[in-house]
């Protein structure tokens, strides 16, 4: 085990996966000679060959297209969108095409892409940099959308993300690339000294669809994903009170078991994230656990989430989702 | 690094790296090279034009051939003027930037002269689309310097209230319109600002850039489609500096040419050296003929070197030799300039030295007026209140409730 932090853990991941699969293949803008501008592929394309991980024209589009051709003709392709803000015009490519093609081909061809996007706010990036589009992925049938929150989990996520045969979204928060978040912007840790920051330098696999029980508590289950993980965290500390957090890292297909189980024995709910409200995945959850639990539940779920705005420069503070607000979510689900 | 046995990808490479020393291509054009064009040329007529560059300013600062402008001197020096401005302020701007002022910054270091001259060679009623890269044309249409700084603090007096990162400028009254993030969707959105002015039947030009980088998305093969289809009076620069952030140019396109690509598409295009102030105005104002004598879009090549980092946020010397624009044969655009007014004997360093004073004193006065209002490091900021202003023009009820909601929150 070594402590890394979630950039380290990533291209540990990437590095793994290049020795393990000849047929891996790394692209996109900026990701070769330099690295990836948050450095998540330091050192691959000098490792590994320049034919093996390599820069990409700036063509979120073309990137898109081309993985989806290579995978369909054998190769196992990980590209990056340099944020996930600009993936939109990829989205053609990942939404009609990748997720499709299995179906539409009667499973003759299928599309084992992953694409890796760093997103979500809290690096004063203003509309553009700062965005966490998920819920515009899980709406999409045919793609596997996972969200990784700490250096353990985004190794082991990622490369069960490579090994599947069908499209995954990876969106890793790059608030936390360097260390968790805990909604104080003037008090920002390393990973150092974090337990989930440990990680084997060697290939381990984190299922997806499985979600990661971060917290334990009898009173409330928080259900959060990437950044809001640690914000929520910290809200539950504020709390007072005593809370499963439900680390839901992959989306679709989510954890019903480990979800329906958390609230059978708490019977209330709070769903975080930081993307706007509506049409967010937490709608998606709040339908899918009353379906499942209505009887369980003793009052109504609660969402935190950003606002249906779009995502500020200088008062992001204001927009992502505070520890205060859900500690006050939480407690709300205490009065009756 | 050795090339493997295995390497059965042509991937291609930057032409010098970190270590190596920079290698250019020495220019062989000289601005007698090219013919001054009819405005009513045929795209063909056009190809030597494409495949050489045009330049008015020659090795010795004489200007020279056909496509020189003969501006008068105070035009020059309202250029040159300009261009200082920028740069002197981009370097106020990068400290503020270090000192947590702000949150990001880009300089247009070395790229100075192709916003500021271009958009002197247009008329005040035509449309700037632009990158983050020309914010000089800003200087040109007479926006305040306090205001740009506000926006770029983002402070109580930021005319996009606090919404969009630094350098992001909005500008409307200087028909300068809005920046965005996600790079390229400009370059074919301005093919229907400059039909929407045909359609109104308007004397308005639209011009717009795209980078070397950018050209690579479908939002340029659109525009130029566009432009060619429907006779779109607009001036379609790609601004070739070389970089995307650390992507070389020769991963943007297969030819390292990038003016010639328009001439598939039907529309005349131009390679002009990008830091030489006269040949940029000229052959935008030669555009501009065109579009407004309703002759249709021109595609032109900016040939120049992104003389800095992409960003406060970009380390080129992990890509790219340190010194490498020192060895750029366009030179500095200023620099240029400057020693063409001296050679014709309307400049000298004296008023040089006065003139970077004065723009010293204006970018500090201006500066210590912006932070009046407020910095990104200690507030105040705009209010919170602006995240949900203008996302409607009125807003829904959901969205009512969630600011009702947002201001119980904010001053905890």
């Amino acid at each position: 085990m070594v402590n890394m932090n979630m950039v380290q853990a990533i291209n540990n991941a990437l590095d793994n996966m290049l020795e393990k699969d000849k047929e891996l293949i790394i692209f996109g803008e900026d990701v070769g000679y330099f690295g990836g501008v948050f450095r998540t592929s330091d050192g691959l394309q000098e490792k590994h060959g320049k034919h093996r991980v390599f820069d990409s024209p700036l063509s979120e589009g073309g990137i898109a297209a081309t993985a989806f051709g290579m995978a369909i003709n054998g190769l196992r392709p990980v590209v990056e969108i340099q944020f996930a803000d600009y993936i939109f015009p990829a989205y053609d490519q990942i939404v009609n095409e990748m997720a499709k093609v299995r179906h539409r081909s009667g499973g003759e061809f299928w599309c084992p892409v992953t694409i890796r996007t760093p997103a979500g706010g809290g690096i004063r990036g203003g509309h553009h940099h700062s965005q966490s589009p998920e819920a515009q992925f899980t709406h999409t049938p045919g793609l596997k959308v996972v969200y990784c929150s700490t250096p353990f989990n985004s190794k082991g996520l990622l490369i069960s993300a490579i090994e599947d045969n069908d499209p995954v979204v990876f969106f890793e928060p790059k608030r936390c690339y360097r260390g968790p978040f805990y909604g104080d912007p003037h008090n920002v840790p390393t990973w150092k000294d974090h337990p989930e920051a440990e990680v084997p330098e060697s290939y381990y696999k984190i299922p997806l669809g499985e979600a990661r029980l971060a917290m334990e508590g009898d009173e409330c289950t928080v259900i959060a994903w990437g950044t809001m993980v640690h914000v929520a965290e910290q809200a539950i500390r504020n709390s007072g009170i005593r809370c499963d957090l439900i680390d839901l890292q992959t989306l679709v297909p989510w954890d019903k078991d480990v979800v329906v189980k958390s609230i059978k024995k708490t019977g209330r709910c709070v769903i975080v994230h930081e993307a706007p409200k509506t049409s967010g995945f937490g709608a998606e959850m709040v339908a899918s656990i009353q379906e499942r639990c209505f009887y369980l539940l003793e009052c109504r779920i609660e969402r935190v989430t950003g606002w249906d705005t779009p995502f500020p420069h200088t008062t992001e503070w204001d927009y992502m989702p505070s520890p205060s607000r859900i500690a006050e979510a939480i407690r709300k689900t205490q009065e009756e | 690094m050795a090339k493997k046995k295995t390497e059965t990808l042509h991937i291609p490479d930057a032409p010098h790296r970190p270590g190596d020393s920079a290698k250019f291509e020495k220019w062989t054009w000289a601005p007698e090279d090219l013919n001054l064009l009819k405005i009513d040329c045929s795209v063909d007529d056009t190809r030597e034009h494409a495949e050489g560059l045009v330049r008015v300013l020659n090795d010795e600062h004489e200007a020279k051939g056909e496509w020189n402008p003969n501006l008068k001197p105070e035009e020059l020096i309202m250029g040159l003027e300009h261009m200082l401005r920028l740069r002197i302020f981009d370097d106020r701007m990068m400290k503020m930037q270090r000192t947590g002022k702000l949150s990001f910054y880009m300089r247009s270091y070395g790229e100075e002269a192709i916003a500021i001259a271009q958009t002197m060679a247009l008329e005040t009623q035509d449309w700037l689309f632009p990158t983050y890269r020309q914010p000089g044309a800003q200087f040109v249409r007479g926006r305040d310097m306090v205001s740009m700084i506000c926006h770029c603090i983002g402070n109580e007096e930021d005319n996009v209230k606090g919404r969009q990162m630094p350098v992001h400028y909005t500008y409307r009254e200087g028909r300068y319109i809005s920046v965005s993030s996600p790079v390229g969707t400009q370059f074919s959105q301005a093919i229907g600002v400059a039909l929407a002015s045909k359609y109104k039947e308007l004397d308005e030009v639209t011009i717009t850039w795209i980078g070397d980088g950018a050209s690579a998305t479908g939002d340029y093969h659109y525009a130029l489609n566009f432009a060619s289809i429907f006779k779109a009076p607009v001036i379609l620069n790609v601004v070739n500096n070389q970089w995307a952030i650390s992507t070389h140019s020769n991963f943007a396109s297969g030819i390292q040419n990038f003016a010639v690509r328009g001439l598939p598409y039907g529309i005349p295009s131009i390679r002009v050296d990008g830091n030489d102030f006269l040949a940029l105005y000229s052959v935008t104002k030669w555009a501009r003929d065109r579009a407004a004598k309703k002759l249709g879009p021109t595609h032109i090549e900016v040939l120049t070197y992104r003389a800095g980092a992409h960003s406060s946020s970009d380390d080129p010397s992990r890509y790219r030799p340190k010194d490498a624009s020192d060895f750029w044969p366009g030179g500095d655009p200023i620099e240029r300039l400057k020693e063409h007014l001296i050679n014709i004997g309307k400049w000298s360093e004296e008023k040089h030295l006065g003139l970077e004073e004065k723009l010293d004193a204006e970018v500090m006065s201006a500066y210590k007026e912006a932070v009046k209002y407020g910095d990104l490091a200690n507030g105040p900021y705009p209010s919170s209140d602006a995240i949900f202003t203008e996302v409607y023009e009125t807003p829904p009820w959901h969205l009512q409730e969630q600011w009702d909601e947002m201001k119980l929150w904010r001053d905890e």
